[in-house]
């Protein structure tokens, strides 16, 4: 029993970090601020290419970033932090206020046993025995997965969505009943079985995966690969591979539907650009359940010898009622992709279930 | 009913044919030992042997490395669907897995409970040397300092590392690889793997101790072999070696496609936890 109360509680220590490390101050960056968002075609030249002459994508990337996906209110229409604004404070999601309300630059995604159950002391009984529970703490730390040791590439925009509103566009009225639907199903019958998990806790996806590429808030690293009419794309998070046909074949067929979609590259200049359909109906982005007429647009451009800007317009006209773009930095890292065996070590998609269970027979015997 | 024409003529088409033969394999040995007269490799811009393909095996080496012939599947009602073809096997030498005594009684025990135990009935990736002759094609992109392999089953993946080797931070599913060339032959030493792979459908397994050591050889255009040497003094008394050849996709439209079979598994790993209808 006590291994099913841990597990549990490891999950929700993960659940409840992941956004506090998405939202840590930009100030907690390694890098420098020094790569401008918009760099002008100058550092062409510095770019590395492969021997047939396009640009050299292929090496371990980070997208950990401090910038978040919709703009804090208080920039309004601003897009781009001046290297003032953020020695003044102003960053990540304190956005364009003073840094004195935000408070504990730095300290946000540091984790550890205070943001764990440890943190919760006494309160935390174990139900079964009326005792204190097994002290357990998940050191964020101590495994890299904080904020604190990921790298960041450097950026000075207020938010990754672009354009003067910087947020998503509202959900169509379809689109809002699916959601509505999925969380009314939800709340009746998420321990029912393994399907009614989300995809994440399946190890089919990353909520962040996508496409759009996002930062994940740990595990953002991806390790670009590149051959003769082909890129590919690995993420670290569930070890998910996105190979990208640059040879102009046509895309599959539109019965064939996969959970990634179906990428097809092709260069303008020194971008590639990839688009990608074929996608389930079976996913969400930022939240809504998206359709299976998605389309993304990525570009991704060699800025120097360590950043690649990655640009990328959501089009879904059953999901929202424009399209969006977005744009975020990768940077280059001096680390191995690990293999993240999400699956094959999913103790606690068996946990939860069977804890569920076990919850159930319980009250079922105190009727 | 035949002639004696007949029967003479068919009697001198069988001696024709084992003359035809006799020349012919008295040849090839000949030719053979000559030095090298080999394939040349189409080569990448940095002048390696070009290996960049979706490759697959044809073979039954994931049924049962060893030879074996016909036999009822583990699930009956599959029928002839999901029953085991024959094979002459893609062992070496004598064709057999050198166990020491105590690993051949546990490949007997995966053998009996393979359906519950297999991990591939898991979809656990598949580990090396199993993932490359797996019935998935998988992908090679090949750059000079990194050479990446994408497997379908699973959506296995690993980074060979062309450069100066490193040490692994964990042992992994897929294992830490390092490779070099011989000449047109992609050396890989594998290490580093975790003990939860098999090597097979039959219960072939092995300890963490294993390496492996790989060669990927062109052998035409669209064939490369590959060939495995297994190490691992905890489960076996010597090395032995696998030899599978790879064949290349030629569709104009081959890609490898998502086969996120975790999807598949969940029944068999979390059904028993389903919550049964009450209604």
């Amino acid at each position: 029993m006590n291994h099913r109360v841990l597990a549990s509680t490891l999950a929700a220590a993960v659940l409840l970090a992941a956004p506090l490390f998405a939202q840590a101050p930009a100030a907690s960056t390694k890098t420098a601020p020094a790569a401008a968002v918009k760099t002008p075609a100058a550092a062409a030249t510095a770019i590395p290419r492969t021997a047939d002459g396009h640009p050299d994508f292929s090496g371990v990337f980070s997208n950990a970033s401090a910038v978040p996906v919709a703009r804090p209110a208080n920039c309004g229409t601003k897009e781009v932090y001046t290297p003032e604004d953020l020695a003044a404070g102003m960053g990540g999601a304190r956005g364009c206020g003073a840094a004195a309300a935000g408070g504990g630059r730095g300290g946000a995604g540091r984790g550890g046993a205070g943001r764990g159950a440890a943190g919760r002391g006494a309160a935390n009984i174990d139900p079964e025995t009326g005792q204190p529970a097994l002290q357990v703490h998940y050191d964020v730390s101590q495994f890299g997965l904080d904020a604190t040791h990921a790298t960041r590439a450097a950026s000075l925009r207020t938010s990754i969505i672009t354009g003067p509103e910087g947020k998503l566009p509202p959900l169509t009225p379809e689109a809002q009943k699916r959601q509505a639907d999925l969380r009314a199903y939800n709340a009746q019958h998420q321990w029912d079985g393994p399907e009614s998990r989300p995809l994440g806790e399946r190890c089919i996806m990353w909520p962040a995966e996508g496409p759009p590429m996002m930062p994940e808030g740990y595990n953002s690293d991806l390790q670009i690969s590149q051959g003769p009419g082909y890129v590919a794309v690995t993420q670290e998070m569930i070890h998910d591979t996105r190979i990208i046909p640059t040879d102009g074949r046509p895309h599959l067929p539109a019965n064939v539907q996969q959970w990634f979609g179906d990428p097809r590259g092709h260069w303008e200049g020194d971008t590639l650009v990839v688009e990608t359909t074929n996608f389930t109906n079976r996913t969400t982005l930022q939240q809504a359940p998206t359709t299976d007429k998605m389309k993304v647009t990525e570009r991704f451009t060699r800025v120097d010898a360590n950043t690649v800007k990655y640009q990328f317009t959501v089009d879904d006209p059953g999901t929202w009622t424009k399209p969006w773009s977005g744009e975020l930095n990768m940077t280059k890292i001096d680390s191995p992709l690990y293999e993240y065996a999400c699956h094959e070590g999913n103790y606690g998609m068996a946990n939860n279930l069977s804890g569920q269970r076990a919850v159930e027979k319980k009250a079922a015997e105190q009727k | 009913m035949r002639g004696w024409f007949e029967r003479w003529f068919g009697g001198l088409i069988v001696v024709a044919s084992a003359v035809a033969a006799c020349l012919v394999f008295s040849v090839i040995p000949v030719s053979g030992q000559a030095p090298a007269p080999a394939y040349k490799a189409p080569r990448t811009k940095d002048g390696k042997a070009d290996l960049n393909g979706i490759w697959e095996a044809i073979d039954t080496a994931n049924w049962d490395l060893r030879a074996h012939a016909a036999a009822q599947g583990p699930v009956l009602s599959l029928g002839a669907e999901f029953s085991i073809p024959p094979g002459p096997g893609v062992i070496e030498g004598d064709g057999e897995i050198p166990y020491l005594p105590a690993a051949a009684e546990q490949q007997k025990k995966n053998f009996a409970n393979r359906l519950a135990l297999d991990p591939e009935v898991k979809c656990y990736m598949g580990g090396v040397p199993r993932s490359t002759y797996m019935p998935y094609p998988f992908q090679i992109i090949q750059s000079p300092k990194t050479i990446t392999m994408h497997y379908e089953f699973a959506g296995a993946f690993r980074s060979i590392n062309m450069e100066k080797p490193t040490e692994a931070p964990a042992d992994s599913w897929m294992g830490w690889s390092t490779g070099h060339w011989e000449g047109d032959t992609l050396v890989v030493v594998v290490t580093d793997q975790n003990d939860q792979t098999w090597f097979d459908r039959a219960g072939d397994f092995h300890s963490n101790a294993l390496k492996v050591t790989e060669r990927y050889t062109p052998r035409s255009t669209d064939v490369l072999m590959y060939e495995a040497t297994i190490e691992d003094p905890k489960t076996f008394s010597r090395p032995w070696k696998i030899s599978v050849p790879l064949y290349r996709h030629v569709e104009k439209n081959a890609q490898i496609m998502e086969y996120k079979c975790n999807e598949f598994a969940e029944e068999v790993l979390y059904g028993k936890y389903r919550k049964q209808s009450s209604k």
